[in-house]
């Protein structure tokens, strides 16, 4: 797992709009290991849902790579940049999997047209029956019993659905999939059962994963390595445990400690951020959090801070960082 | 202590083309004056029909109270004609929704919807109306001078703070939040949360805080009542519940939610799906997914027992088990 496996430089994602250039995702470095489990995490409108979808070429980028590792050789293929015939093979290598899986599931089709979709549509297999035996191991795999095979998707629960969604997702035997807060829409039960899955899935197929969620404790439990970004930009990225232990980003300390605890007797300080997320349209030449940050200088309302390692494999974008750790 | 509500065998259904929804099914609850209770279920064990029933606020068709009493301050309220009914809501019972923008009127300033509320149940002028909608503005944390501002001008946490001010207006007794801070964010969250604690000491008001996160009622919350497809089947004041749930669903419930300090590979689950409330499985409605039931589970539906002074439980072999101190 320690192998490089995807590397994004630089990469960045703007929307024109009434009033400006939006700034959806700005600026943002990171690489990805073959097998693990990176999350992202921040809250509504910072860019999670784009970012991934950069990643895998849904959105083009504005700017930036999103290289990913060949197959065969130790070459990369920048996916921002691929052909139409290199994206039409690089489709099979990476997939995403969707919060609202009913909002994304054609509701005419049945569970079996559903996930056969994606194999007639690359010509998958020619045989009807080898197609059949393959749609039936994926339902197996996924958790769906046969006799839901004719059933429609308003037809089923929530998890249900999206089980029906993650199955269209391993379909073409991808590498690597987004997941784009796969469990947001379920209940804790359901949620648990999910994750199980998820998780299952890459202990057998090594998936590589980027998982997108608001929920820090479903995070922390899926995670090897974490991300937490801030209106368009990584603020902070490390080790699963060591971001929760020991957070070095005043963003990353207010959200960890905002998560309500179902403990009781537990002490900890609660930092109340004030004042609301800013626009992402031409946000300042500064540090995007300095309007809610308790520590902020001057320094910090005209220099925008680099994302620098702080600890080893521990990176952040503050300029008092390191002062923190001291 | 004196209940400020009492529901006692409270049956709700909604009549749909598939048969008959058995939202609410016998469902007992109390709360006492000042006490704030969470109401902890997945979704469509019936805690917003709950909720609306004691509003009387349920949808009509499908909906209907089939039977029950729902005791407020002394009185049934399912005996209260519409327009008692329309003098307690705001007055005496107010409500938070999930969704500010369902309390919200998109094309009116806040601080006039603030205000409305205020001069149907008080007797004050109209200056005097706006004047008290600025302070409970200025009360849940948004400055006096953006009380002329649209509720689009707001961000999703301000606006629920808006549907807090105008719950909180006209002083009720009790207030009812279904999931107030589901759609926001943590940080956001928390800010809503710290606020509603605040103003519980203020207000002295009772509150039924319901939602599925059992973080937030161990943060808020006095009592917790877990709900489980139509019926309650776990109360307790808080502690003991967190300390040692007894029902074999509240048990994995807590079990289900990933710690926030702890690694686990596997999650534990509850096997199988809510039951379809048109068919609710026949004796404990549990069994189903119970790894403890027994071929009685199936045949005789569990009463509430106490376990312990003030903790009761649906599950008479678990209170049982309990009782006699071994392990659950
Ligand atoms: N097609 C688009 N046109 C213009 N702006 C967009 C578009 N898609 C996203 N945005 C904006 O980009 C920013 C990032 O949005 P994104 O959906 O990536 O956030 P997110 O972190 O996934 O949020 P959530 O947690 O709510 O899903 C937001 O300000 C959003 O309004
Ligand atoms: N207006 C309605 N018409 C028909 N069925 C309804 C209606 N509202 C709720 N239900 C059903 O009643 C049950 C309880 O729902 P609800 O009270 O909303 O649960 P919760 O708030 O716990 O999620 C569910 O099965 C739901 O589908
Ligand atoms: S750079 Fe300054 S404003 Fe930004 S997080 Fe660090 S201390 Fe706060
Ligand atoms: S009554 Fe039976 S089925 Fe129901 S929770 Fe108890 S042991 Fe399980
Ligand atoms: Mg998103
Ligand atoms: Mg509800």
């Amino acid at each position: 797992m320690s192998e490089e496996y995807i590397r994004v430089e630089n990469l960045k994602k703007y929307f024109a709009t009434k009033r400006g250039m939006l700034h959806a995702v700005d600026d943002v470095s990171f690489t990805i290991k073959k097998g693990e489990t990176l999350g992202l995490v921040g809250e509504s409108g910072c860019g999670k849902s784009t970012l991934g979808r950069c990643l895998i070429r849904l959105l083009d980028s504005t700017s930036g790579k999103v290289l990913l590792k060949n197959d065969n050789d130790d070459g990369y293929i920048d996916i921002t940049k691929a052909s139409p015939r290199e994206m039409k093979a690089l489709r099979k290598r990476v997939q995403i999997v969707f919060q609202d899986p009913y909002s994304c599931l054609n509701p005419r089709l049945s569970v079996w047209e559903l996930i056969a979709e994606p194999l007639i549509v690359n010509n998958v297999h020619s045989d009807k029956n080898e197609m059949r035996k393959r749609v039936r191991s994926l339902m197996e795999t996924v958790g769906l019993a046969e006799r839901l095979e004719n059933s429609y998707p308003h037809e089923l629960d929530g998890g249900r659905r999206q089980r029906i969604g993650i199955a269209r997702s391993l379909a073409l035997n991808p590498e690597f999939i987004v997941l784009d807060e796969p469990v947001s829409a379920l209940d804790v039960c359901i949620q648990a059962q999910i994750l199980n899955l998820l998780n299952d899935l890459q202990r057998e197929f090594s998936y590589t994963y980027v998982f997108i969620s608001h929920n820090l404790s479903v995070v922390r439990h899926v995670s090897d390595r974490i991300a937490v970004m801030y209106l368009g930009q990584i603020v902070e990225l490390s080790e699963y445990k060591e971001l929760f232990s020991d957070p070095l980003h005043p963003y990353t300390q207010a959200l960890l400690s905002a998560i309500p605890l179902a403990k009781l007797d537990v002490q900890r300080e609660r930092i109340i951020l004030e004042g609301d997320v800013p626009s992402p349209i031409e946000p300042p030449n500064a540090c995007r959090f300095a309007g809610r940050c308790r520590y902020a200088k001057d320094i910090c309302r005209t220099t925008p801070p680099a994302l620098k390692e702080i600890l080893p494999g521990h990176f952040t974008a503050c300029h008092f960082a390191k002062e923190q750790k001291q | 202590m004196d209940n400020m509500l009492d529901i006692r065998n409270l049956t709700i259904h909604y009549e749909v083309e598939s048969g008959t929804v058995h939202a609410v099914e016998g469902l007992n609850l109390t709360l006492g004056r000042g006490e704030s209770l969470g109401f902890v279920g997945e979704t469509g064990a019936g805690k917003t029909t709950t909720a609306l029933g004691i509003m009387r606020l349920i949808p009509n068709p499908p909906g209907k109270i089939k039977s029950g009493e729902i005791i407020f301050d002394g009185e049934n309220l399912l005996d209260k004609s519409e327009a008692e009914m329309r003098k307690i809501r705001g007055e005496k019972i107010a409500m938070i929704f999930q969704d500010p923008m369902t309390s919200l009127n998109p094309v009116m300033t806040v601080d006039k919807q603030i205000a409305e509320m205020i001069s149907l149940h008080k007797k004050v002028t109209k200056s005097e109306a706006l004047k008290l909608a600025g302070d409970m503005l200025e009360l849940v944390g948004i400055r006096r001078e953006r009380m002329h501002d649209y509720p689009h001008q707001f961000s999703g946490g301000m606006k629920q703070r808006v549907v807090i001010a105008i719950a909180l207006a006209c002083d009720p007794e009790l207030l009812i939040a279904d999931e107030p801070t589901t759609a926001l964010d943590v940080t956001i969250q928390a800010q809503v949360l710290e606020l509603m604690k605040e103003l519980k000491q203020k207000f002295s008001a009772s509150m039924i805080l319901i939602t599925h996160d059992l973080g937030i009622v161990a943060e808020i919350c006095d009592k917790v009542a877990i709900m489980y497809a139509g019926r309650v089947v776990e109360y307790a004041d808080k502690r003991s519940l967190y300390s040692h749930p007894i029902h074999p669903y509240t048990r994995g419930l807590f079990r289900s939610v990933p710690d926030i300090d702890e690694d686990v590979d596997e999650l534990p689950v509850i096997p199988g799906l809510m039951p379809d409330p048109v068919n609710l499985p026949s004796g404990c409605a549990f069994h189903p997914r119970c790894s403890m039931a027994t071929e009685e589970c199936a045949k005789v539906r569990p009463e509430m027992q106490e376990a312990e002074p003030g903790h009761f439980a649906a599950c008479p072999f678990c209170v049982k088990k309990f009782m006699n101190g071994e392990a659950l």
